[in-house]
């Protein structure tokens, strides 16, 4: 005896208009319905009030007063155009670097060589906010010019990767000489009037000694890594012993015995300078964290690779720099990426130590009389950089990420 | 096959005897280079190693201290004194992160998108900014901005706001209140006891359970006499000269380093969470929703449990983090550990004794916490037959 086969009922209808997803995602339920309500009062009165004071009590001048502080401190004004140069040099390899990494090599990718539409929209709003700025004419030509070399660079990082492959090796070159331009830019000698660390200050500071520690604490951090893997108890007891009492103290004592003991265990007649003292704290500190980031990446490899890269006859270190470091460095990337942003952060707390870097500067700008009590608009502007070079980072990263196939390989 | 020996210079083992030693005396002659300069530099200077120094007095003051304080104590009584400010920061910033850290994690995965957008923008602000920053923003933005003691803003009439800080009700300081408080925790222990029993009966007998519900609402009821009256809550209330007795006066530094840390690495531990969350397999959702379990009980029972697996290790590393962030107090002038050994390095200049010292607090707090969270990862791993 066979039943009437009741035929299966159609599928819901997936309603996809506003209100539908209004209702499913705000009102669910009595409970979601009135955290909406609450929370959406709540939000309200926050953006009216912020904007409020935004637009009447904020007196914002103290920005516009102070952007050369901010951004190069009390570098002598007459040798600004050197900070221009710099500024122009960062953002063109800067360009470049973001031209190389987004060509999409993916076989249905996208292969076009100009700008998609989003970029284009954000490109149009930057380059509006750029001349509603309070700023003279001639910085504010400088920096749409800067812009323009950026995305100058982009376009021609594009071009250059398609036509020529092999010239994206040449960008970590390219990178590496600038360092020495820029140094002999900020420090002076040979033909340029020298200019002293101690007026290094604001962001410059910070995006160089952020700079300069990430890439010394890169080898230092591989070979506490490797040392920690060792088979040979010495190398593994010294790499463990610096890695874990590093990782125990606080940043802020690091760089302070840095600043005081760095003088002491060293011959008096070397000067050490501040600046210095201070990437040599921030290096070891995050060479520790790094070790350990890598050496997750190092775990992550099959036992396989090694005993493969033996078995053809390649020694250790042609073995390390050909087979197992790229994977392991590539499976770690956010982690490091993440350690990174932590040290371009950490910087700020130079200023506890007397550095003059960006929240340094801050502080000094505060104690001026004449702005007395802008707490606030100081700080909430510091805090915009920080969050625009932080978010920078991690998108530079998450397309590194999609360019070497992390996670699909 | 006859075996020829291999010569000493492709021997495996010979290379690795050596190199090790050779690393050994590396790192021997750098410690003696720098203990040559040290020994150097100190005696040029005057001052030899020692901790004496700890027993001569101090001669300044310290603002808040939990043992009494006078700028006639010795050096070491004022360490004792950074050191405990500094767990009191510690302590409950650890205990105050796990709560909004789970919070915002878990509301990661709440219905309500309002929510979820909330959470991450804030996970999204506070990760992007510096702590030292934002320790600046709630000193110097907040709690300065809070009117004076003399129009402080009162919530429920007990709880006292001013730019002094926050002025809130707390436990008496007699016999009474502190044997209430053990009384506290023993019926607390004794209830969770009787809970456990009387779930046991309720499911392998099928009794009813009344017998321990009725002992239940009797420790409840003892519990609610100890806590209204056995513990003796003083309130705080505005005296002559603007000063406020009783109640627990938390200063506004104190309060502002506390807010810092706690939402900074909240931050990080709602990330922690909800990765945690996310590493438990889909098939745990669906399955507790089809046995017809609601969202408070699936997450409670059944994913929460074993999201701790992949939480603790990073947790740990955030703990740590907040211990290490706390040293940033001596910003706004809260005198932890590490503010007041910068004063005391500035009076007696000793330098390496105090950094040791410093290094040496650290490291053992490290230690502890590290051995704490260590075994309560081994507690909550998969136990393996």
């Amino acid at each position: 005896m066979t039943n009437q086969s009741t035929l299966p009922s159609a599928p819901p209808a997936q309603v996809t208009n506003v209100i539908a997803w209004v209702k499913k995602n705000l009102f669910d339920g009595w409970f979601s319905s009135l955290l909406t309500i609450g929370i959406g009062l709540w939000i309200f009165k926050i953006t009216v009030g912020f904007v409020q004071w935004a637009t009447t009590s904020a007196k914002w001048d103290v920005i516009p007063a102070n952007l050369p502080l901010f951004m190069v401190g009390r570098f002598p004004s007459t040798q600004y155009w050197r900070t221009w140069i710099i500024a122009a040099l960062l953002v063109s390899l800067g360009g470049l670097t973001w031209g190389m990494l987004t060509l999409s090599k993916e076989p249905e990718g996208n292969h076009q060589i100009g700008f998609d539409r989003n970029t284009l929209i954000g490109i149009g709003i930057l380059a509006f906010v750029v001349v509603l700025l309070p700023l003279e004419p001639t910085p504010k030509a400088y920096i749409l010019g800067i812009v323009g070399l950026g995305l100058g660079g982009c376009y021609l990082g594009r071009l250059g990767v398609r036509k020529v492959p092999q010239i994206g090796n040449l960008i970590g070159v390219a990178w590496f000489l600038s360092f020495f331009v820029n140094f002999w830019l900020l420090a002076g000698g040979f033909g340029l009037q020298p200019v002293g660390t101690d007026r290094w200050n604001g962001l410059l500071l910070t995006v160089f000694m952020a700079a300069t520690s990430i890439t010394l604490s890169f080898p230092l951090g591989i070979i506490f890594a490797l040392g920690r893997q060792s088979s040979l108890p010495v190398v593994k007891f010294f790499s463990i012993a610096y890695i874990e009492f590093f990782r125990g103290l606080p940043l802020v004592g690091i760089l302070f015995a840095a600043q005081v003991m760095l003088p002491l265990i060293l011959p008096g007649d070397w000067r050490i300078d501040r600046v210095i003292r201070a990437i040599a704290g921030l290096t070891i500190f995050t060479s520790a964290y790094l070790a350990e980031a890598i050496r997750g990446g190092l775990q992550s490899i099959p036992k396989g690779q090694g005993e493969a890269a033996s078995a053809l006859g390649l020694n250790t270190p042609l073995s390390l720099y050909l087979i197992i470091m790229p994977q392991a460095l590539r499976a770690v990337i956010p982690a490091m990426m993440n350690l990174f942003l932590s040290l371009f952060k950490d910087t700020s707390l130079l200023a506890v130590v007397g550095l003059v870097e960006l929240t340094g500067i801050s502080r000094s700008i505060l104690a001026n009389p004449v702005f007395l009590g802008r707490f606030a608009e100081v700080y909430l502007f510091v805090a915009t950089i920080y969050l625009l070079c932080c978010t920078a980072m991690a998108q530079a990263s998450k397309q590194l990420e999609v360019n070497l196939g992390v996670g699909k390989r | 096959m006859s075996t020829t020996k291999v010569p000493l210079w492709r021997d495996d083992r010979f290379w690795k005897i050596i190199l090790q030693i050779l690393a050994v005396i590396l790192v021997l002659a750098i410690a003696d280079f720098f203990l040559f300069n040290l020994r150097l530099n100190i005696a040029r200077r005057g001052t030899n190693f020692g901790f004496d120094f700890l027993s001569s007095q101090a001669s300044f003051d310290i603002g808040e201290f939990l043992i009494p304080f006078k700028s006639q104590d010795p050096y070491g009584k004022a360490f004792l004194v950074g050191i405990l400010n500094s767990l009191k920061v510690m302590i409950v910033g650890v205990i105050l992160t796990t709560f909004l850290g789970v919070a915002a994690g878990v509301a990661n995965f709440s219905n309500n998108w309002l929510i979820r957008k909330i959470v991450s923008v804030y996970v999204n602000l506070f990760r992007n900014t510096p702590i030292l920053l934002q320790l600046f923003f709630w000193y110097f933005t907040v709690f300065s901005n809070l009117p004076k003691i003399e129009d402080k803003i009162e919530i429920f009439g007990s709880v006292y706001l001013s730019n002094r800080g926050v002025a809130m009700p707390w436990l008496g300081d007699s016999m009474t209140a502190w044997l209430s408080l053990l009384g506290l925790f023993g019926l607390a222990i004794a209830a969770f006891l009787v809970w456990q029993q009387r779930v046991k009966i309720i499911v392998e007998q099928g009794a009813s359970g009344q017998n321990f519900l009725f002992v239940l609402l009797g420790l409840g009821a003892a519990a609610l006499v100890l806590f209204t009256i056995g513990l003796q809550w003083t309130f705080p209330v505005m005296g002559e000269g603007s000063k406020i007795n009783g109640g627990l006066n938390l200063s506004a530094e104190y309060c502002a380093v506390v807010l810092a840390l706690v939402f900074y690495t909240g931050a990080f531990v709602a990330e922690i969470v909800r990765a945690g969350i996310q590493s438990v397999d889909k098939g745990q959702w669906e399955a507790a929703k089809a046995l017809g379990l609601n969202s408070g009980i699936l997450m409670r029972l059944i994913i929460f449990p074993q999201a701790l697996r992949v939480m603790i290790p990073p947790l740990t590393n955030e703990y740590l983090n907040l211990c290490k962030n706390s040293s940033l107090a001596i910003a706004t002038g809260f005198p932890d550990v590490y503010a007041v050994s910068s004063t005391i390095l500035n009076q007696t200049g000793r330098a390496i004794e105090i950094v040791l010292m410093i290094m040496a607090t650290y490291l053992f707090i490290n230690l502890v916490i590290a051995l704490v969270m260590n075994w309560l990862n081994n507690s909550v791993q998969i136990k393996e037959r």
